[in-house]
């Protein structure tokens, strides 16, 4: 790791203080920070630290129905906490499904937020990216490129989001709140990543010095916990970054859709959610025909970026599948592997 | 660049110890301590070789900085035997060779503990998604399963 300064501010407004200095970066877990340190990808010169910040560990109801997380809670303490499990099942499934044992204790929800993506080429110094250095070009394009992304990528950069949290998130509409120099803002997460363009090196909204401090879920998002799950294709069972991945919820009244939420992961450089295909779910029964019907407007616009074309057809059929799994109903008990379609489930949710 | 004078407790004795900003809490453990028993593997978080716990809390050691060591409750490998007395863990992981190496057998153990303590009486599988964090290279993980759920079952009598 690189020799850098060390910084434990006592409040929110020193901590934005002192990462107002140019080469500042903050340290929550470090689970994407330190890591990307040691292998020379990210130089920061000043470390302002978050994890003696009071106020931002708590999940919190709010009185109109919502929750607000702080940006310190850890993924493993919101995915075990039973009120929010209950109300925002899709959500705890997620965070179960990514990472191990050890990063969920330590990963926060802010953190997840801001994770960089895995592109193998971002990831090594040796090769062009201009994600890492502007300009410098991209490997990823003649590369290995199976695992890239098929949705709003751009000649300048094929990476996808890693983060499993923020597809339930942004199918949820969650809310992102933030603490900055120009004092604070709200941004939904759906604006809050940004897709690569002619600028992959601007990952999200945040400006020099903003931080996280929240995200807040809407009293709505809880109208779907009786029909919403999240599935996760990967490489292996678990502890596995996915291939493709879907948050689906579903209300339904009187045997009719009548309010839709999906979203797909690991097919752009943001979570992805299908307004569209939400839109055509509405009014419709929810059955296998609607749920295709959804799943080919929501890749509509999809195409590869390199030998990544299977991932098109995967992203539907895991598109279906989180529909199907969230008609059948959201499980009693979260199931021992969650979120894959490898599970070994009762009650034939299997569909 | 200052040293940062750190004090913190490991394995429940009181621990002091100078470190830079740019040193892992494994770094520490294992070259200014010389608890050399939490091992280095990947060093990025993958591996989980060098699992501790800090504050009851399973991580792994080498993306902590050592700064945050302060105030904090470490437990390390060097802890889980009682003198001569093995974990049952332990124990069952020497009678059923669940390990080969050894390399990743302290972080296996620490996160098999970490995991008991949580669920006394997990399914195989649970066992397997609990241990999902700690990879090992030589034996392939069927004896490591076998042997933590026969120490489950064993201190689950015992208690």
């Amino acid at each position: 790791m690189n020799r850098f300064d060390y910084i434990r501010p006592g409040t929110v407004a020193e901590a934005v203080s002192a990462a107002a200095v140019p080469g500042s970066a903050y340290l929550a877990a470090g689970t994407n920070l330190l890591d990307l340190m040691k292998i020379g990808v990210a130089r920061p010169e000043r470390l302002v630290d978050l994890n003696y910040l009071p106020g931002l560990d708590a999940i919190e109801a709010l009185p109109d129905g919502g929750v607000r997380i702080g940006a310190r809670v850890r993924n493993a303490d919101l995915a075990q906490d039973p009120g929010f499990r209950r109300r925002f099942p899709a959500v705890a499934e997620a965070l179960l499904s990514g990472a191990s044992g050890q990063l969920r204790n330590m990963a926060t929800v802010g953190g997840n937020l801001l994770q960089r993506t895995r592109c193998p080429y971002f990831q090594d110094t040796a090769s062009a990216c201009n994600r890492r250095a502007p300009g410098s070009g991209c490997d990823a394009r003649g590369g290995e490129n199976r695992l890239h992304a098929v949705l709003g990528w751009s000649e300048a950069c094929i990476a996808t989001h890693p983060s499993d949290f923020c597809v339930p998130l942004v199918a949820l509409g969650a809310v992102v709140e933030i603490a900055g120099p120009a004092g604070p803002r709200e941004v939904p997460l759906a604006d809050f990543h940004l897709l690569p363009g002619a600028t992959p090196e601007r990952e999200s909204v945040l400006a020099p010095g903003e931080l996280v401090t929240a995200l807040r879920l809407p009293a709505e998002a809880a109208g779907f916990a009786a029909h919403a799950r999240y599935v996760k294709l990967r490489e292996r069972t678990s502890y596995a970054f996915a291939v493709v991945s879907a948050a689906a919820a579903l209300r339904i009244e009187d045997g009719r859709i009548a309010a839709a939420r999906l979203a797909l992961g690991g097919v752009a450089a943001k979570p992805w959610r299908a307004e569209a295909a939400e839109a055509a779910l509405v009014g419709a029964a929810p059955d296998a025909a609607a749920f295709q019907q959804a799943a080919e407007i929501a890749l509509a616009e999809a195409r590869p970026s390199g030998d990544n074309a299977f991932k098109i057809e995967l992203a539907r059929r895991i598109a279906r599948r989180a529909l199907r799994l969230a008609a059948a109903g959201t499980p009693e008990r979260l199931p021992a592997l969650p979120a894959s379609p490898f599970a070994p489930l009762s009650g034939g949710l299997h569909g | 660049m200052a040293k940062t004078h750190i004090t913190t407790s490991i394995n429940g004795e009181p621990v002091e110890f100078l470190c830079e900003p740019n040193q892992s809490l494994l770094e520490v453990l294992r070259n200014t301590l010389g608890l050399t028993g939490t091992k280095e593997g990947c060093g990025t978080g993958d591996c989980g070789a060098c699992s501790v716990t800090v504050d009851g809390r399973l991580v792994c050691s080498c993306l902590v900085l050592a700064v945050e060591a302060e105030g904090a409750e470490i437990a390390t490998i060097e802890g889980m035997a009682q003198g001569e007395t093995l974990h049952p863990l332990q124990r069952k992981f020497l009678e059923m060779a669940a390990l080969q190496c050894g390399i990743c057998t302290p972080g296996v153990l620490i996160s098999a503990r970490a995991l008991l303590e949580k669920n006394p009486n997990p399914t195989e599988t649970e066992v397997r998604f609990g241990l999902a964090g700690n990879l090992c290279r030589c034996t392939g993980y069927d004896k490591i399963v076998r042997a933590v759920m026969e120490a489950a079952a064993e201190m689950r009598e015992t208690v």
